[in-house]
């Protein structure tokens, strides 16, 4: 019999990436992250972590198999860097069932009502997080003290709290923990927002491997910089040092590790910075002038809303001109 | 710095399996199938019949119209037929049937190897020998080159660019003539200045050839106004738009050709075509065609006459590897997939690949993540992600906005996307339906 070879219109070789590998540089420039986050709070952060990403494996194959009926999607990474991602944003004493609520807002509201991987506007994370800083506003603001300073379970101010409640900046730079201190992850707050170190290496790692581009994380952190830097030199008495800004809270682990999550973020280049100079312009006026001490997490999720927009509008710099 | 293009490009790996086998002449086949569309534009219209005696070189086919081209016999012998067949589109085509009985060529050509540098022919003369020899460009495209050395009125072409670049992997077609007959593609280069009055002229070839730089750029001392320009490694950089700008750092605008920026662009296997066209009167029956593949055990280049079955070929380069699952005509980045080996050579074959069985199925088509690849190595600054969705769900007009008729169709989309999304296959959709509606407009 004469063999009958395949049809397929070209290209007919691959590159050979796949989102499964994709998605597992992003797990990988985060594992230095989580041994860090042991490391400070013990083996309270591996139980916080491991129940986000088992339950969020979870919801996400029994969503898709009984409820949506479509092949589970479980095994392509996504749902692994949801829940680890989500176990960075919680303080590590929080109850497991407040995890697993956070886990189900995450991937069943924020990803698979939309459509699942690619479909969803806003980072599943994220919602998982507000859903759970609104709902429980006292056990997702409770900081257990790094367990190197002192005795466990005994709860502690974050900087950026310290920054919110001081009634002076000079007040504020007594209780708060040196640069260098912030600079290693050697504070208090969420599991993986710690150690600004391990963040821009796991930030090297992903440009590296160009799973992120600069864009988004330099636009968000020259931002801030810039504004934070702009306040505090005309008025050191009322506000704080810029590198206390870039440091504290989740600002730098929102430019790099959320606020870079390709589904909900803009195509080009061009658009990656208006998106990323939005981020930290929406976080650096929630710090300065809002009710709560944090902004990155209500930054990167109004900033999600306006990607579709941003794609519509900024268009990639064309061949042959207009 | 080595020059390239400035937006988008991919690097596939380059696979040159054949780059140091001499060319080397096929034997000759017992039939040819010859089509008469071999070309872009009008199928020339077969001047014999069944029964009739050809000799090789012979006008078997004229072209009917000024975008069309001659079709010689590339053999000796009698016609068997003038019927259909299956070319490389898969599509079945009129084309002249000839068994074969020697090797008689026309009396006028001249069959040695003796270098002819003198001409006194002037700009028309030339043009008009290289539509009667049925020249096409040998890169791929197939335009007839004697159209392109006409520009259109009110235009001038100011710098002629060849094309060594050879950017789709595995293919060293074009490597080895360079190598082989450098003299007859520098003679062919000035007979091109000389049709189109220019006294530039610059051969593009890309760095993994050192050795064709190396040489071409010692020749080119002895030749007026040519010139070799060394290019990074980025594929589609053959592409003609994308080869103008690496060289000249000038953008053909969006939907103009090549002369709105002055220049005119050759391959250099079409300068060696013109050069046997016009100094030894050969008219264009045969080529230089690749034939290689990872399972492919003599991987070679062969000189072979148009007509040729691809069988016949792959049988010289070793037979047909066990595990063979796919055979491209060309490259792999924009070549075809042929469903038989009986598929004849024609003027566009610049390469025979066969793909193991492993290698010819896509990947699983999952979700777009938005990784924003697809735009970035677009070498057109398009929208891949796009174009794609606004093909599937036959949103023409929007696409047309977006430019899908700017897509060159060289599949870095594609070949990039980690998701195995089929972005060229709709954006090919969407640009058929714009260029439907585009006409129905006139």
């Amino acid at each position: 019999m004469k063999k009958i070879f395949t049809v397929a219109p070209s290209p007919h070789v691959h590159s050979n990436d796949s989102t499964q590998k994709i998605m597992y540089r992003v797990v990988y420039a985060m594992l230095p992250l989580l041994a860090w986050s042991v490391f400070v709070f013990g083996l309270d952060a591996l139980r916080v972590t491991l129940i986000a990403v088992v339950a969020s494996l979870a919801f996400e194959y029994l969503i898709q198999k009984f409820l949506l009926k479509v092949k589970p999607t479980v095994t392509d990474g996504s749902a692994l860097i949801t829940g680890i991602l989500l176990s960075f944003n919680v303080p590590s004493n929080l109850p497991w069932w407040i995890i697993i609520i956070g886990a189900l807002a995450a991937i069943g509201i924020a990803k698979l009502s939309f459509g699942g991987l690619g479909g969803n506007i806003f980072n599943p994370a994220l919602v998982g997080r507000v859903f759970l800083l609104i709902s429980f506003p006292v056990q997702m603001t409770s900081w257990p003290v790094n367990i190197k300073s002192g005795i466990d379970a005994v709860t502690a101010a974050t900087p950026l709290g310290i920054i919110k409640e001081s009634t002076s900046i000079a007040d504020a730079l007594n209780s708060l923990p040196s640069i260098t201190d912030m600079l290693i992850g050697n504070t208090g707050g969420s599991l993986g927002e710690m150690s600004a170190v391990l963040i821009v290496l796991g930030g090297l790692y992903m440009l590296w491997k160009k799973v992120i581009t600069w864009h988004i994380p330099v636009a968000v952190i020259a931002t801030v910089a810039i504004i934070a830097s702009i306040f505090w030199l005309i008025n050191p008495d009322v506000y704080i040092n810029p590198a206390y800004q870039i440091l504290s809270g989740g600002l730098l682990l929102g430019a790099v590790f959320m606020a870079t999550d390709m589904v909900t973020s803009p195509m080009t280049p061009k658009g990656q910075i208006i998106f990323g100079v939005g981020i930290g312009l929406i976080t650096i006026s929630i710090r300065m002038f809002g009710a709560y001490p944090e902004g990155i997490s209500f930054a990167i999720l109004i900033m999600n809303a306006f990607t579709p927009l941003i794609n519509n509008y900024v268009k990639p710099k064309r061949f042959g001109g207009k | 710095m080595l020059k390239t293009f400035n937006l988008g490009g991919v690097h596939p790996p380059e696979n040159k399996l054949s780059a140091d086998k001499k060319i080397e002449n096929l034997p000759l086949p017992k039939t040819v199938f010859i089509p008469v569309a071999q070309h872009i534009g009008a199928p020339a219209s077969p001047v014999v019949k069944r029964g009739d005696e050809v000799k090789v070189g012979q006008v078997i086919a004229q072209s009917s119209g000024f975008v069309s081209t001659n079709i010689h016999s590339s053999v000796s012998g009698k016609v068997k037929k003038v019927d259909v067949s299956a070319d490389s589109s898969g599509y079945s085509k009129q084309g002249i049937f000839i068994d074969v009985a020697g090797d008689e060529w026309m009396e006028e050509i001249d069959r040695t190897e003796e270098l002819v540098k003198e001409f006194n022919l002037d700009g028309s003369e030339i043009v008009k020998k290289i539509q009667e020899a049925g020249i096409v460009g040998l890169g791929g495209a197939t335009f007839p080159t004697h159209v392109k050395l006409v520009p259109p009125k009110g235009m001038k072409a100011e710098v002629l660019l060849l094309n060594g670049v050879e950017c789709e992997p595995y293919l060293t077609s074009d490597h080895r003539l360079m190598l082989e007959k450098a003299d007859e593609i520098m003679v062919g280069i000035q007979l091109l200045m000389k049709s189109l009055q220019v006294n530039k002229a610059v051969i593009g070839i890309e760095n993994n050839k050192p050795d064709a730089i190396q040489l071409l750029t010692e020749k080119a001392k002895e030749y007026q106004g040519v010139s070799v320009v060394a290019l990074k490694v980025q594929y589609p950089q053959g592409g003609e738009k994308q080869l103008i700008n690496a060289v000249t750092g000038k953008e053909v605008p969006s939907g103009a050709l090549p002369i709105a920026v002055g220049a005119v662009v050759s391959n250099v296997g079409t300068a060696f075509a013109v050069y046997e066209a016009i100094q030894k009167n050969k008219p264009l029956f045969e080529r230089i065609v690749t034939v290689t593949g990872k399972g492919v055990s003599k991987p070679s280049n062969f000189r072979v006459r148009v007509g040729t079955a691809t069988s016949e070929l792959v049988e010289a380069a070793g037979g047909l590897p066990e595990n063979t699952g796919k055979v491209i005509s060309g490259g792999p980045m924009m070549g075809r997939a042929i469903p038989s080996l009986d598929v004849p050579v024609t003027k566009g074959t610049s390469g025979i690949l066969l793909m193991q069985e492993e290698e010819s199925k896509r990947g699983e088509v999952l979700n777009c993540i938005r990784c924003a690849r697809c735009v970035s190595v677009c070498p057109m600054g398009l929208e891949p992600y796009l174009l794609m969705t606004l093909g599937e769900k036959h949103i023409f007009d929007r696409a047309e906005e977006e430019r899908v008729m700017d897509c060159i169709e060289c599949g870095s989309c594609s070949f990039t996307c980690p998701s195995h999304r089929p972005l060229l296959d709709y954006i090919r959709y969407g640009k058929g339906k714009v260029g439907q509606i585009i006409r129905s407009r006139k």
